[in-house]
């Protein structure tokens, strides 16, 4: 009985060899992988969010006083915007070429696919700028004490910012314009990632404790990871169905 | 179709965009009725008997605008939000319907809050624009608005447009309490303990009276919009079947 | 009754301007909120009729 189940692998050693990810690492290592073939996409959040730093100085004040004290705000906002650029092109190349048709049609749990989708995102976009960020921390005066604070702020925002990005990348894909639109969107759900990510940054250079901020900015990311995925998923199925 | 009997019957009658019409059509007059008779009186209560703050003075007769207007854009805000998961769940059409109109009357009246609460900030903070917790909040409320209308007009499908905003609405309720907790909290840190508009110790009856009655009649005006909008809704949607040719031709 | 004269009553103790200017807006928003659906309404039957008019040949 045991030899005519269909579908079934030879034996093990075959299974093993042709090895299958699952549903979360084969869409984060796809993502990777064709993200990597294409490096301006990769490099142009980067720069976009250096000159958005150099702007403050030209743009206001290049006294280090004044720069050292809107520098969380500055490198905050910066790192919002990059991300938020970024943020179009998540699922437009897969709505184009038919893939994500594919993804929704395909039996694995969506749920995982567009949780491997967004940590590709991030590992692209707001891991380099949490790296970054502390050049531009030098750039703009900020105190050295700060630093520690910005680069783990960002660490826990920036995954919250692709999250909730996400769902406005996956409301406007069907769209032939969706880029301005993302950030109408997007703009106003960012706003309490900004306040304790900025100040939590603030909050380092003051010699604050900053144990409060990181738990709130992680609560936000928990909450972001459990639910985001499933409103990514609906609207999903509902721009490519409509 | 009829094996889930738990909902009462009105709910499935609501589903049905005709007797929805019909039945809004009944409705209208006795809340444009009691909209004209509330605001008229809650008006002239807060404008010439309501006592003047002895504070504030007279600027103190903006709250009878700001406070309705404020608690009707956040439960304007609630109401799309739950007809836009009724539309999602049930597929209902209707609720669809009620969620698009809405988002431009909620849009009006946030705008209002933030107008009066600006124009009261003149004489009592002495700028027409403080960051104060619940203008921003307020604020934001009204980008959130933006958004879904931008949403709404960018897809053209009805029914595409319409899940969608269903979808941002709903992550937007999700966000209100977090948005409205985050920047109490921002407010908290940057100024502290400064005079807040709307937050009193104890009112006296006679000046929160005339305020419930305005927070009424805003409701109702409310209902008289949004039916209003959702009777144009129906016909525009509708206007192959026959019963709408009928009330055309008729 | 909390004024004594009509003109107090519009000096409203200095702050006419900010009171009357809110109540003001507040009458601008309320009545375009219901004026908007009212006219969109009799366009929307305008246009309806017509098209009706247009798709039925003369009997």
């Amino acid at each position: 009985m045991k030899d005519t189940v269909p579908n079934q692998p030879a034996n093990n050693e075959m299974a093993s060899e042709y090895k299958v990810d699952g549903p979360f690492l084969g869409a984060l290592k796809r993502d990777l992988l064709l993200s990597y073939r294409r490096k301006s996409d990769l490099v142009n959040p980067l720069i976009f969010f250096l000159m958005v730093a150099t702007l403050f100085p030209l743009g206001v004040s290049p006294d280090p006083g004044f720069l050292a004290e809107v520098a969380p705000g500055v490198v905050w906002v910066a790192a919002l915007l990059a991300t938020l650029l970024s943020m179009d092109s998540l699922f437009r190349s897969d709505f184009e070429d038919g893939t994500l048709e594919q993804m929704l049609l395909s039996p694995q749990p969506l749920y995982m696919v567009v949780l491997a989708k967004v940590l590709a995102h991030w590992m692209l976009t707001g891991l380099p700028l949490t790296l970054l960020a502390p050049l531009l921390g030098v750039m703009l005066f900020l105190p050295a004490d700060g630093m520690s604070g910005l680069v783990i702020s960002l660490l826990l925002g920036t995954p919250t910012l692709s999250l909730v990005g996400a769902i406005g990348a996956a409301l406007t894909v069907g769209l032939r314009k969706g880029g301005v639109l993302i950030s109408l969107l997007v703009l106003p759900l960012y706003i309490p990632v900004l306040i304790f990510g900025s100040a939590a940054v603030q909050g380092a250079v003051t010699g604050l404790p900053l144990g409060g901020y990181f738990a709130i900015l992680g609560a936000m990311l928990s909450l972001g990871l459990v639910m985001a995925p499933l409103a990514i998923g609906a609207a999903l199925r509902i721009s490519v169905s409509g | 179709m009829a094996d889930k009997k738990w909902m009462p019957r009105w709910f499935y009658q609501l589903a049905s965009p005709r007797w929805c019409y019909d039945i809004t059509g009944k409705l209208l007059p006795f809340f444009a009725i009691a909209a004209v008779v509330m605001l008229v009186a809650g008006a002239v209560w807060a404008l010439v008997f309501a006592p003047a703050d002895y504070q504030q003075g007279n600027s103190f007769r903006i709250i009878y605008i700001h406070v309705p207007a404020s608690i009707l854009a956040q439960s304007c805000y609630m109401l799309m939000a739950v007809a836009g998961a009724i539309g999602l769940i049930w597929k209902m059409k209707v609720a669809d319907m009620v969620a698009k109109s809405c988002a431009p009357i909620g849009a009006t009246i946030a705008i209002l809050s933030l107008a009066t609460g600006a124009i009261w900030g003149k004489p009592t903070w002495g700028s027409w624009w403080v960051w104060d917790a619940r203008l921003t909040s307020m604020l934001i409320l009204f980008f959130l608005y933006l958004g879904i209308i931008a949403l709404n007009s960018a897809i053209e499908n009805a029914q595409t447009a319409a899940q969608s905003t269903a979808v941002l609405a709903l992550v937007g309720l999700v966000n209100i309490p977090i948005i409205k907790y985050s920047v109490d909290w921002w407010n908290t840190l940057h100024q502290p303990a400064t005079f807040t508009l709307t937050e009193r110790p104890a009112m006296p009856s006679e000046m929160w009276v005339p305020l419930l009655v305005m927070v009424i009649g805003f409701y109702c005006f409310f209902a008289v919009a949004m039916m209003l909008r959702l009777r144009n809704e129906i016909i525009q949607r509708e206007r192959r079947s026959s019963w709408v040719r009928d009330l055309i031709t008729g | 009754m909390s004024f004594e004269s009509f003109a107090e009553f519009i000096d409203m103790g200095g702050h006419g301007l900010y009171v009357w200017l809110s109540y003001a807006i507040a009458l601008v928003v309320i009545v375009s909120n219901i004026v908007n659906p009212l006219m969109h309404k009799r366009q929307i039957f305008i246009e309806q009729a017509r098209r009706l008019r247009r798709e039925k040949p003369k009997s």
